[in-house]
């Protein structure tokens, strides 16, 4: 399964480091962060648990970048 | 401006102002004017230090947010308070600049792309009622006002009006439409009130799938994106080990050596190198310009699928073109009438018309066509009959009492009569009338008047050759290559032939030449697919090719395939600009910086300058 978020991220290299968190967190298949239309794309695990997937992503994106936001 | 952006902007003002006060005001105590200063510093700078400690507590230690708290931290350290506040200051007023620059370019992005309808109007009790498009079923009538756009796909039932396709096409020539026609997401309404029935939901309406798929292309990252991803990744902590290095080494060698230290020397060379080393300028500056040209493309009616495609298109060295619906129409016309002796063309036409009147073969529609354009007359059914088809030689029938024969030269052998060569190319058909040679009339696809100059541009972008496949009979194939200027003619081909004509050329072209392959999108899935690139044309409206295809264009001009290109290859000119500006520069005043030739306020330039300087010949992709 696969979902667009809409996200708040102030640089391109910020943005890098979240694609590369949310694609650590466990569930997410791929997760691909594009900066511009400031959209974070994922394709989550057969069976994964959408919202609670996304809770953790979000808590691991703060990690690396303590600005940035994912409206889930 | 947002109300983050204005937020840093009070700050950077209100510091400004500190600072240049508290270096005015004559203070001896230190300890009081270190006081003073950490007034301005703490309010430019809070949430950098923030973000810097938070970065060591998640094990994220060598971002930019520690370059420039080390670097700032230091400095005051060592008493230079005004260059310490200042260099946070210019960090700030570089990223608040960048996030502006940006946030507008997307703006402006954006509003080239602007199609999205807001709303649908539906009738209710003879009132116009204003829905949102999302919650309109299919089958709804829909009422289009004159200025509006129209909201979802569907059929006209009512009104007649021009509509301006230029948002979605490029094109800028209206197209009329009346009850009956389809119309498509996007366009505007010029003249008319329309009813229109919508056939699909606003999801799934062209609107909505170009506006996804433009928004998307983002997502496909191209090779310089991750080339710089992945060097930042290693560049700034590389940038911080060297600095530390600076700051530590000389001394302690100079120690060694017995000579005084000179800590505050390296340490201040080591605290320039961290602020010269940001790599903002490159991380930003490559995405934005993708995005400009991206966008830059969209408004032409090219719509790129991904950054990774336009960076191939740049290179791309051959490009293979189908021949039917790409170069040519598609359509097939009468092209030429050569009546026998004692007759005249209009006659001709009017026996071959009528007796390929039953007839619905696009051949004989385009000799019915071909007269009713000429003589401006109707069939009459009445005046034919007898008609019997001669499978695979043509068909005879008796009209206004005359034996009439029409079809090709097999026909003409078969029937023993003697027929005229054509000297022109095309498909033939011979007429006969009550046994005796009447005339032929030659009908072909008739070339698209821009193929010759979209072939010549694609030239002139760097195209080495340019290889036409078709299924069609070689001397019609090799009369419209020479026509066009195309290198290579391959005919009589198989769709799996053009496969395998495909594969052949791939497998002997350079590992850095790509190869595009332009189809009309209807048949030629596989090899779209197979291409490097696959464009597809005249694809509004037609989902399979958008899916298939890697680049679409939205009309059928194939003159926006070197349009494509000269888009592609300016984003990409403009990328390599900035990636060697900003590591020349970068490097430049990092190597001054170590041996003590450049100073904080150079260092500033290289980081904050050069990044707006990257940021603004990056927003040159839109003006393409």
């Amino acid at each position: 399964m696969k979902k667009t978020y809409k996200i708040e991220v102030d640089c391109a290299a910020c943005a890098a480091k979240m694609e590369e968190a949310a694609n650590r967190t466990n569930g997410v298949k791929e997760a691909t962060v594009a900066f511009m239309p400031q959209k974070m794309k994922v394709e989550f695990e057969e069976g994964a648990d959408v919202s609670a997937v996304m809770t953790e992503v979000l808590k691991n994106c703060k990690k690396v970048e303590s600005d940035c936001e994912i409206f889930i | 401006m947002t109300k983050k952006q204005k937020k840093v902007l009070v700050r950077i003002i209100v510091s400004a102002v500190l600072v240049a006060v508290f270096s005015l005001i004559p203070v001896n105590n230190p300890y009081v004017r270190l006081a003073l200063f950490l007034i301005p510093y703490l309010i430019i700078g809070y949430d950098i230090l923030r973000k810097a400690v938070l970065g060591i507590v998640n094990g994220q230690v060598f971002d930019e947010n520690f370059l420039m708290a080390l670097a700032t931290v230091g400095a005051i350290i060592l008493g230079e308070y005004v260059e310490g506040t200042a260099v946070m200051l210019f960090y700030q007023i570089g990223e608040l600049f960048q996030s502006y620059a940006v946030g507008k370019s997307r703006r402006n992005i954006s509003a080239l792309m602007d199609i999205r309808p807001d709303y649908a109007n539906i009738e209710q009790d003879g009132q116009l009622e204003q829905v949102d498009p999302d919650d309109v079923e299919v089958g709804t009538v829909i009422v289009v006002q004159p200025g509006e756009k129209v909201p979802i796909d569907g059929v006209v039932v009512g009104g007649a009006s021009t509509l301006n396709m230029s948002a979605l096409t490029g094109e800028s020539l209206p197209r009329e439409v009346q009850e009956g026609d389809e119309v498509i997401s996007g366009c505007v309404n010029l003249t008319g009130l329309l009813r229109i029935e919508t056939t699909k939901e606003f999801g799934e309406s062209t609107v909505s799938k170009i506006l996804d798929l433009v928004e998307n292309s983002s997502m496909k990252k191209s090779r310089s994106e991750n080339f710089i991803t992945r060097f930042a990744k290693y560049y700034t902590p590389a940038v911080c080990i060297g600095a530390l290095a600076l700051a530590v080494l000389p001394p302690v060698v100079n120690l060694m050596m017995g000579n005084p230290a000179g800590w505050s020397q390296w340490v201040i060379r080591a605290l320039t190198t961290l602020v010269i080393s940001c790599p903002c300028a490159l991380v930003i500056s490559i995405p934005l310009s993708f995005f400009g040209g991206i966008g830059g493309a969209s408004s032409k009616g090219v719509l790129v699928k991904g950054s990774n495609y336009l960076e191939a298109l740049s290179e791309t060295k051959y490009v293979v073109c189908d021949k039917t619906g790409t170069l040519t129409k598609g359509v097939f016309e009468v092209t030429h009438i050569e009546a026998a002796e004692g007759l005249d063309a209009d006659e001709l036409l009017e026996m071959a018309a009528y007796a390929e009147s039953y007839s619905n073969h696009p051949i004989s529609r385009s000799l019915k066509d071909a007269y009713g354009k000429r003589t401006g007359k109707q069939i009459d059914a009445g005046r034919v009959c007898d008609v019997e088809e001669i499978s695979g030689h043509g068909v005879s029938a008796v009209i206004d009492g005359r034996k009439v024969s029409a079809g090709n030269a097999k026909f003409m052998r078969m029937l023993n009569i003697a027929y005229t060569v054509p000297q022109n190319i095309g498909t033939e058909v011979h007429v006969a009338v009550d046994g005796r040679y009447a005339g032929y009339i030659l009908i072909s696809d008739i070339v698209k008047p821009n193929a010759g100059a979209a072939i010549a541009g694609l030239k002139a972008a760097g195209v080495r050759q340019v290889v036409m496949l078709t299924g069609d009979a070689g001397n019609v194939a090799e009369a419209v290559a020479a026509e066009l200027g195309v290198d290579v003619v391959k005919s009589e081909l198989l769709p799996a032939d053009k496969v395998a004509e495909v594969e052949r050329l791939l497998a002997s072209k350079g590992e850095k030449e790509r190869l595009a392959f332009v189809g009309d999108g209807i048949n030629d899935a596989p090899v779209l697919s197979r291409a490097d690139i696959g464009i597809a044309m005249g694809a509004l409206g037609s989902d399979a090719a958008i899916e298939a295809a890697d680049i679409v264009l939205m009309d059928d001009d194939p003159a926006k395939i070197a349009t494509a290109m000269n888009i592609s290859r300016k984003t990409l000119g403009i990328v390599h600009q900035n990636i060697v500006f900003a590591l020349v520069v970068k490097f430049a005043c990092l190597g001054l910086g170590a041996v003590g030739f450049v100073n904080m306020w150079w260092a500033i330039f290289a980081d904050v300058g050069v990044m707006i300087i990257a940021v603004l010949n990056a927003t040159r992709t839109l003006k393409s």
